[in-house]
């Protein structure tokens, strides 16, 4: 990013930028989060000037899927499958323990603005479960060096500390 | 623009030169599974040490070859030599194979997985012979684990696009279209419809803009062969998407995924990219007269965005919410558009059909359902991973020599089946053979291949809630039986997980089910009720400990009910529902 430049344009990059074929609504929206990571409020707006569509079309669009936000994310974004193999691999104790290391009650950020805590319904890896995600990288029972769910939740709890102390 | 034979030709000197240039041949695991078990350190390992030694080999990724219990996995071929592969290497174990195995002679045999090639090895046994290999049929999942996904010439040495050099330059559209209806090829999204047939539609609707829209949103949890493939191989997908537009008259395909899967969308674009610049796609295709076009299209999160319908909202940039039918996508799909969609495995399996013969893919399989079943197993499993057997081995001969029984664990009690849509099986069903209609028959559909396995420890009354929860997180809203039913059956279902049952609930869940079927406008409603349904059939007796005894069947603690809120409050005993029948 360079510095001074105004949101604005950096929106307007993201949409003039996109190297889909078929420029949609969603497409400008997918741009957009991959750009800043959120969806700001004045983005709507650009989208639907850009894409010729209506305010109410762009809103009802981001917010159906689950994937946009619309203020920015933590420093770093975590996170958990809860799909059924991971549910039974011992997804349960991992969430739990992040979201008691994060003072958390259920998926969001901590006060610090350090981490973002999302659920994820399925990560693709299954035959890893439980596998969680750090900043898009996902993480099993072996990257982490442990033996199972349970080894996992401490694991977790000890890596979602140190993202939030910024030790890591 | 070169012909097939040029290409061809190229593609088997450049593969002369890896194999035989002496230098040895490296190969990284690097589809999701292995990723998440660590291969890009492990490759990273194995470049920092080739090169503290000063050894020049030839090093690439390859996909999933499937074998995901022994991620990341690593395979060594020096000049002249066999394939050896070796499993869970990592860094540190990789840095130690380049040493003794590359560097030195020792092949190291107690690490060694297995070995293909001529040169018969002492000690390592050959792929071929392990139990998770030999009954496998490998036709979609051909070249996945062998081939660089991001090297067109290695699918070209492979036969790739051979398929399609014979289609567009000495077979009619009707030739190739009569040999996948041959085949008895169904589709493999889920919903096995004959992909012959649904061709058919699509040759007779008017042209010319016709779409070929090729179905990678994979949201089923438990599966990721979809995924598996685009990250394996790339053109086998793309290749088969052209020979399907030659059959239908199409101009354009559409391959839908969902947006933050790196692997599948980057190397899918690349696939693209290669097969434009050797015209393998675009105007006038290897000299012929047929034209076509190939884009990738993003989607959000959202499940729902993998019915038909919903994904041709989705492409449009809307909501991802069905539509209604008639009209059928063949007459009115994308834009408005004649389109026909497919799901990436079917898609895989179409050049193989048109080089060898619809009849060929007939011979394998059952009566019903042709072909192979691309299976991911997971969970309590001691092999999980993505195999591709014939249809007709039995569920349980899949899950005893192919995934190697259960673990951790005595015995398996569970299985969950295509899907959150699909139903769970008890141990009176595993003799059922793998295949569309008997699975069916017995309450579980085969649907896009995931097989969750579970032990002796699951309460299947908890992982019922698991599923519900996901499908009332999913539902897209449009249909009220749907949003309202399921949000209705996760409150049952919590209640009775929590010993707080009420003596009509199950009947009630009946009831919202059936409503579900009915006034639902895609599967997500219509099937909603499928897991209830085939749990309360097997495993009545776990519903009962909770209803009737206030106790876990498993005689465990009940863990924290967990669901993520989307547009409902959690069910609290403080607010009763007044219920009437």
């Amino acid at each position: 990013m360079a510095s001074g430049e105004s949101l604005r344009e950096r929106i307007s990059g993201a949409l003039a930028g996109q190297s889909a074929r078929t420029v949609t609504v969603l497409s400008s929206l997918l741009a957009i989060e991959d750009e800043l990571g959120y969806i700001p409020p004045p983005a709507i707006e650009q989208v639907a000037e850009f894409t010729g569509s209506t305010i109410n079309d762009v809103w009802g669009v981001a917010s159906f899927y689950t994937n946009f936000r619309f203020t920015p994310p933590g420093e770093h974004v975590v996170e958990l499958c809860w799909g059924p193999t991971c549910h039974l691999l011992g997804a349960q104790q991992i969430i739990q323990a992040a979201l008691q290391t994060l003072g958390l009650n259920e998926e969001g950020d901590t006060a610090d603005g350090k981490v973002s805590l999302k659920y994820n319904t399925c990560l693709g890896a299954c035959p890893q479960g439980p596998v969680i995600s750090v900043d898009h990288k996902i993480l099993s029972p072996q990257s982490l060096g442990v033996n199972g769910g349970a080894a996992m939740s401490e694991r977790v709890a000890e890596l979602v500390s140190r993202l939030r102390n910024g030790t890591s | 623009m070169p012909n097939y034979e040029e290409l061809h030709q190229e593609a088997q000197t450049r593969l002369l030169e890896l194999e035989g240039g002496g230098k040895p041949w490296i190969r990284v695991g690097s589809a999701i599974c292995c990723e998440a078990a660590g291969a890009d350190e492990t490759l990273k390992a194995i470049h920092a040490e080739l090169e503290t030694r000063g050894i020049e080999a030839n090093v690439n990724i390859v996909g999933c070859l499937g074998l995901c219990y022994a991620a990341p996995l690593v395979d060594l071929q020096k000049p002249g030599g066999s394939r050896v592969f070796y499993g869970n290497v990592t860094p540190e174990k990789a840095a130690e194979l380049v040493e003794s195995c590359v560097a030195g002679d020792d092949l190291r045999p107690d690490w060694a997985l297995a070995y293909t090639g001529r040169v018969t090895l002492d000690g390592i046994p050959r792929l071929d012979d392990l139990p998770v290999w030999n009954k496998q049929v490998r036709i979609a999942l051909r070249n996945c684990g062998h081939i660089d996904p991001l090297d067109i010439y290695q699918y070209i040495a492979q036969g790739g696009y051979a398929a399609l050099d014979k289609a567009v330059n000495r077979m009619t559209p009707e030739e190739v279209l009569k040999e996948v209806q041959d085949s008895g090829l169904r589709g493999r999204g889920g919903a096995a419809f004959p992909t012959g047939t649904k061709w058919g539609f699509l040759a007779r609707s008017p042209g010319p803009v016709k779409y070929i829209l090729c179905n990678c949103e994979e949201g089923d949890p438990g599966a990721y062969n979809d995924k598996g493939i685009l990250e394996s191989d790339p053109h086998s997908l793309i290749e088969g998407t052209i020979l399907a537009g030659y059959a239908t008259g199409s101009s354009n395909g559409v391959v839908f995924i969902r947006h933050g899967h790196e692997g599948p969308i980057h190397r899918t674009e690349r696939a693209i990219e290669q097969a434009y610049e050797l015209g393998l796609l675009g105007d006038n295709i290897l000299g012929s007269d047929f034209s076509f076009h190939v884009e990738v299209s993003l989607t959000g999160d959202s499940y729902v965005a993998g019915e038909e319908t919903a994904l041709m909202e989705s492409i449009e940039g809307n909501r991802a919410m069905p539509r209604a039918r008639p009209p059928f996508p063949a007459a009115s799909g994308v834009w408005r558009l004649p389109s026909n969609i497919n799901n990436i495995k079917s898609l895989a399996y179409v050049s193989e059909i048109v080089s060898r013969g619809g009849e060929w893919f007939a011979g394998i399989g059952t009566e019903g359902s042709k072909g192979t079943a691309i299976l991911c197993l997971s969970g309590h499993i001691k092999r999980p991973g993505m195999y591709e057997i014939p249809m007709g081995l039995t569920i349980r001969d899949v899950l005893e020599e192919v995934g190697g029984g259960v673990s951790p664990g005595e015995r398996i009690k569970v299985l969950q089946t295509g899907g959150p849509l699909g139903g769970v099986l008890g141990d009176e069903a595993f003799d059922v053979r793998i295949d569309f209609d008997e699975m069916s028959r017995a309450s579980a559909i085969l649907g896009s291949g995931g097989i969750i396995v579970g032990n002796e420890t699951v309460d299947v009354v908890d992982l019922i809630r698991v599923l519900i929860a996901f499908n009332q997180y999913e539902s897209c809203g449009k249909c009220f039986p749907c949003r309202l039913g399921n949000t209705h059956m996760l409150e049952i279902l919590e209640r009775i997980y929590e010993h707080e049952a009420r003596p009509a609930d199950l009947q009630l869940m009946e009831r919202i089910g059936n409503n579900m079927r009915m006034g639902s406008l895609c599967g997500h409603g219509q099937l909603g009720y499928n897991p209830v349904s085939s749990a309360l059939k097997y495993f009545g007796e776990d519903f009962a400990a909770h209803m009737e005894e206030g106790r876990s069947p498993t005689g465990q603690s009940m863990t924290p009910v967990f669901t993520p809120q989307r547009t409902r409050s959690r069910w609290t005993s403080a607010q009763p529902l007044e219920l009437r029948f």
